[in-house]
């Protein structure tokens, strides 16, 4: 919790009371309000399913695991797991390594289509999912159905769409965060005989990484929590986490406790992940956003 | 050059995409084909406490099948949030199971993006013939003169369940026929934090079963017999309010029920804070939240005045679930192999009884299983004064309208503000111009 | 725009490191040279021609159909209608119009306010902790908590939180503060706007708080020891250094954050599942309806289509109007 008897050691100029005592109250209440949710899912996970269905109170009064085991039984949620591990990984990888390429291209190049291509791909971000939900089945479905490439209800199909998604913003970014990497640098490395590619990835790739691992967070996420595509492009075998929780909200009821325990158990280890990475995300997007 | 090359190829690849993706739909076969007759892939509905119970009771009936038969059948459980869009971007794209369930009220909507295979008399005949079935099941299989757009699989109605504790308490001695007794009765198990009936407002399929029966009970419809929109007749405005005003008026459901979709009015039930619900065959959730049979009882929906029967003696929807063919199946005969095997009276049997349902074939009807009381109650219903919902082309979109135009109401009910004759014509009026027009 | 903006920096950047490129370019590599750009572009082009314009370019074919159920098992049969689904969309006397245009006006009223109080916290929470103080990292660590949930899980556990007889809002508002005389409806009726407002704060908002706290970290730490002796106190060097120096941070973030906003699915559809109610009708959610719901592709292709082509104006005008106020302050 913020303490601001601690003298800050590095501030230019000792902070009046007014401005310590509205840190602290907007923090603490900044920090309720986010928390709140978090604390209901964690409550609610350890209740009995009268208990949850019934009136909310703060402490459970009667605690039970037994929802941490069930979630397995009620929908096979490892395997969805899986899936959404596999596809948002995979979408990741593919979409940072091809950001990297083309952020690559616009920051070190200047070629006929440059303003043309990053204004387009920026204004694919506006395009409402909904508009380009069915033809973007019915290609999948014709380019399966040409190629024998099955894209529709495979995770191939989705790791494509979602890759996509995350593609504009990632290249935007890493465009800013390229051209802040001195030029110097990878024209020095081609002296030293290094291709396009060779400077690329011996120096403008580690100079830029946490800039990259800013995407490829934002591209986990991304690709983690989409619903409406994954809804109809999959099956019961590549189901994704996303749409895979809905399954326990059934036809008769809704298991509420396990669906918060389900939550939990599926958030924590991206959650972890995430938190890993937060001290490069926070460099990382300086430089990409600031220029 | 290898990069050009790979450049090439996705070129090539992508402009014949579009091309084809031009040309539309991938629905190449019109009338199916055996190219595959040793597998068919079969979507489930949800229909029983969640996605793997339906996988355990469905899995060794299909094994069965192979046994019979040599074709192995891929099961998928589709729950009920994805099935209507799975279907229609099966029906666009053309690739879609074999075999599924839909609910029978979409049979009509279903039938009319002809991707259905018709059940015409060569069909049934396929399958052990019409005859098999019960006549108010039958009637909801798609638009009337039509060859059905699918079977019937599993039947279900509705009925009152009452809780029998709530209702000795208060002195109530057997439930209510009419609705004039129901809100009687409401009135008198009303109070302490207790309410008389549950209903789930924000339900949009469950308000259109509910204003449909009373609509039929004043003696209106919503659609006219040639099939055109007609919400704001006298009959179905006094339906509507009539639903609406066991909240606004009666007071006998609680407020909170407005925002009710996730079948809250259930559990309320099971925790006795509600003594009765207007349900179809709720037994099995009702002991899944731990209570025992004898704890409730059913007893039929209720009418305007007299017995149920039919015609303004309605008092239920003809609920369940039909099984229907993709047209452009890869192994026609198997698929209808399939159906014929699970509309056998040996199949029915069993897969009704797990489910808690009611064959809609005759003679597994007559199984001892579907003769406790409550299952009793639900067939007479269904035999003698179960009506199917409108089988019209636009009846999802009908559910969509009116259904939304009911939780309207309630919500107003709910924060106090009257309904009135006007309220519930002006929102009827507003979503029949929603429709299609035609 | 603020992509082309950071494009003409980084081409004069390149232009100034490397003057002689141009001459010094050598036969055998120029058309290597020449090629390349576009080669490391390629697979973008073409994902993205694949997922986002190509179909995009169907749908808006088909807004100019009647593509009914009665036709989506074969899209080519679907007759042309013209600009029928446009003319029903943009008639704001007849229902369908005039609900487009009330669930227009309440998604631009939602983004607004959305938009505003994200960006207000993301600011003040990110010069709060702008000073490192005890326990800041922990507390960075929990503020990016709802960005790590996935979607479902976030907002159904606030679809709970918001029933009114069972959910923890009504229980400390109604229950123990007593604030209302009867428990509010949050998810049907007028407040569902205040609800979803909430949920979509609470999500959006450490996107904010992440870039913008990464853009204070550019801020020379000079700058402000200059201002400290001059006399200017912590609130003063905020309203003079801190926030125009977020002004560049801030012309990016507001508009990505904008579009997202405008164009979310997933929060409406979670928390009141098929239908919205009206006041929180937002127009992601009415296009599924009119779309998917009632099956009726060409109206709701129609709709889409006139969204799109109004972000794009926004988008437009916003990015003329920032780089212009931008280009007055850099001379």
């Amino acid at each position: 919790m913020p303490d601001p008897a601690v003298r800050r050691p590095r501030s230019p100029m000792a902070a009046p009371r007014s401005f310590l005592w509205s840190r602290r109250v907007f923090l603490t209440l900044l920090t309720v309000f986010v928390l709140l949710p978090v604390y209901v899912m964690i409550s609610s996970s350890l209740k009995p399913l009268e208990d949850v269905s019934g009136k909310f109170e703060w402490l459970p009064s009667g605690l039970t695991v037994r929802p941490y085991f069930d979630i397995w039984e009620t929908v096979p949620l490892a395997d969805y797991f899986v899936n959404s591990l596999i596809v948002a990984g995979a979408a990741t990888l593919c979409s940072v390594t091809i950001a990297v390429f083309a952020a690559y291209a616009v920051s070190r190049y200047s070629f006929r289509g440059k303003r043309v291509f990053t204004v387009t791909v920026l204004s694919t971000q506006m395009f409402p999912g909904i508009l380009f939900l069915l033809p973007l089945f019915l290609i999948y479905v014709n380019i399966g159905n040409a190629t024998g490439i099955a894209l529709f209800g495979s995770r191939g199909g989705l790791i494509l769409t979602y890759l996509t998604f995350s593609l504009p913003f990632s290249i935007w970014m890493l465009i800013g965060y390229f051209d802040s990497v001195p030029r110097d640098l990878d024209e020095a490395a081609k002296v030293d005989g290094c291709g396009p590619l060779g400077a690329l990835f011996r120096v403008i790739v580690p100079a830029a990484i946490p800039g990259i691992v800013a995407v490829a967070v934002y591209a986990f996420m991304t690709a983690w929590g989409e619903v409406l595509f994954a809804s109809v492009m999959t099956n019961e075998t590549t189901r994704t986490l996303a749409v895979g929780l809905q399954g326990y909200a059934t036809q008769n009821d809704v298991y509420w406790n396990q669906v918060m325990a389900a939550s939990l158990v599926v958030s924590l280890p991206v959650v972890a992940g995430f938190l890993l990475l937060q001290r490069y995300l926070v460099t990382g997007l300086t430089a990409g956003a600031v220029k | 050059m290898r990069r050009i090359r790979a450049a090439a190829v996705g070129a090539v690849t992508l402009s014949f995409a579009l091309t084809v993706a031009a040309c539309g739909g991938g629905s190449s076969g019109t009338e199916g084909s055996n190219e595959q007759p040793k597998t068919l892939t079969y979507w489930a509905s949800n229909q029983g406490a969640n996605l793997e119970v339906d996988k355990k009771v469905l899995q060794p009936e299909l094994d069965k099948f192979e046994k019979e038969t040599g074709i192995e059948v891929k099961l998928e459980v589709v729950p009920w949030a994805d099935l209507l869009n799975r279907i229609l971007t099966a029906t666009t794209s053309g690739q879609g199971p074999d075999v599924l369930n839909i609910g029978n009220t979409w049979s009509a909507s279903l039938q009319s993006s002809g991707a259905l295979l018709p059940w015409d008399a060569k069909n049934f005949e396929a399958i052990g013939g019409k005859d098999r079935f019960v006549e108010s099941a039958l009637g909801s299989t798609g638009v009337q003169g039509q060859d059905p757009a699918a079977v019937p699989l599993y039947s279900m109605a509705y009925a009152l369940y009452y809780n029998k504790r709530m209702f000795a308490d208060a002195g109530v001695e057997k439930p209510p026929a009419t609705w004039e007794e129901l809100a009687e009765t409401g009135k008198k198990l009303s109070g302490n934090g207790k309410w008389g009936l549950g209903a789930e407002g924000s339900n949009l399929s469950n308000n259109i079963h509910q204003v449909f029966v009373l609509a039929k009970q004043h003696g209106a419809d919503f659609f006219t017999p040639e099939g055109k929109a007609d919400f704001t007749s006298d009959g179905a405005v006094a339906a509507v309010r009539q639903y609406v005003d066991l909240m606004a008026k009666d007071k006998i459901v609680a407020p909170g029920n407005a925002e009710y979709a996730q079948n809250q009015s259930l559990s309320d039930f099971a925790k006795d804070k509600t003594a009765m619900v207007l349900w179809q065959t709720a037994s099995a959730t009702f002991e899944s939240q731990g209570m025992s049979e004898d704890e409730w009882g059913v007893a039929p929906a209720p009418v305007q005045s007299g017995e149920p029967g039919p015609g303004k003696a309605t008092n239920s929807m003809v609920a369940g679930i039909n099984m229907a063919v993709f047209k452009n199946t890869k192994n026609i005969d198997g698929a209808k192999k399939f159906v014929r095997f699970m509309t056998s009276d040996e199949e029915q049997v069993v897969l009704n009884k797990a489910y808690g349902s009611i064959p809609p074939v005759k003679a597994a009807q007559q199984d001892p299983a579907f003769n406790t009381p409550s299952l009793t109650v639900l067939r007479e219903t269904l035999a003698t004064s179960a009506t199917a919902l409108p089988q019209v082309p636009e009846e999802s979109q009908f559910e969509t309208v009116v259904g939304t135009a009911v939780k309207e109401l309630f919500a107003d009910a709910a924060a106090g503000r009257a309904v009135t004759d006007d309220s519930v014509r002006a929102e009827l009026e507003k979503a029949q111009q929603q429709m299609p027009k035609k | 725009m603020t992509t082309t903006a950071a494009l003409d920096a980084g081409e004069r950047t390149a232009r100034k490191n490397d003057p002689g490129a141009a001459p010094r370019k050598r036969r055998s590599g120029r058309l290597r040279r020449i090629a390349l750009p576009y080669l490391l572009l390629f697979p973008a082009i073409l994902l993205e021609l694949l997922v986002h314009l190509v179909p995009m370019v169907i749908g808006v074919v088909v807004s100019f159909k009647e593509l009914t159920q009665f036709y989506i098992r074969d899209w080519g049969t679907a007759p042309w209608a013209g600009f029928d689904n446009y003319a029903m969309s943009l008639d704001f006397d007849a229902p369908v119009g005039e609900a487009l245009l009330k669930s227009f006006l309440t998604t631009c009223l939602f983004t607004v306010v959305s938009v505003g109080l994200c960006w207000m916290l993301g600011v003040a929470a990110a010069v709060f902790m702008q000073e490192s103080f005890r326990g800041r990292g922990f507390l960075r660590t929990i503020f990016l908590v709802p960005y790590a949930l996935p979607v479902y899980a976030a907002v159904i556990t606030w679809s709970f939180m918001f029933q009114r007889d069972n959910g923890l809002v009504n229980h400390v508002l109604h229950d123990q503060l007593g604030l209302t005389a009867s428990p509010p409806f949050w998810l049907i009726g007028d407040n569902s706007f205040i609800a979803l407002l909430v949920v979509s704060v609470w999500k959006g908002w450490p996107f904010a708080f992440l870039i913008i706290m990464a853009g204070l970290q550019n801020i020379p730490r000079d700058v402000y020891e200059a201002a400290a002796l001059d006399g200017a106190g912590v609130w003063q060097q905020v309203r003079r250094i801190t926030l125009p120096a977020l002004r560049p941070v801030n012309q990016v973030l507001v508009l990505v954050l904008f579009l997202w906003t405008f164009n979310d699915f997933n929060t409406p559809f979670v928390l009141f599942g098929k239908a919205a109610p009206e006041a929180a009708d937002l127009i992601s959610i009415h296009i599924y309806q009119s779309s998917f719901q009632t099956w009726n592709f060409g109206t709701g292709s129609a709709m889409s289509v006139l969204l799109l082509l109004f972000l794009l104006v926004v988008t437009g005008v916003y990015l003329w109007l920032t780089s212009r106020g931008r280009k007055a302050t850099d001379a």
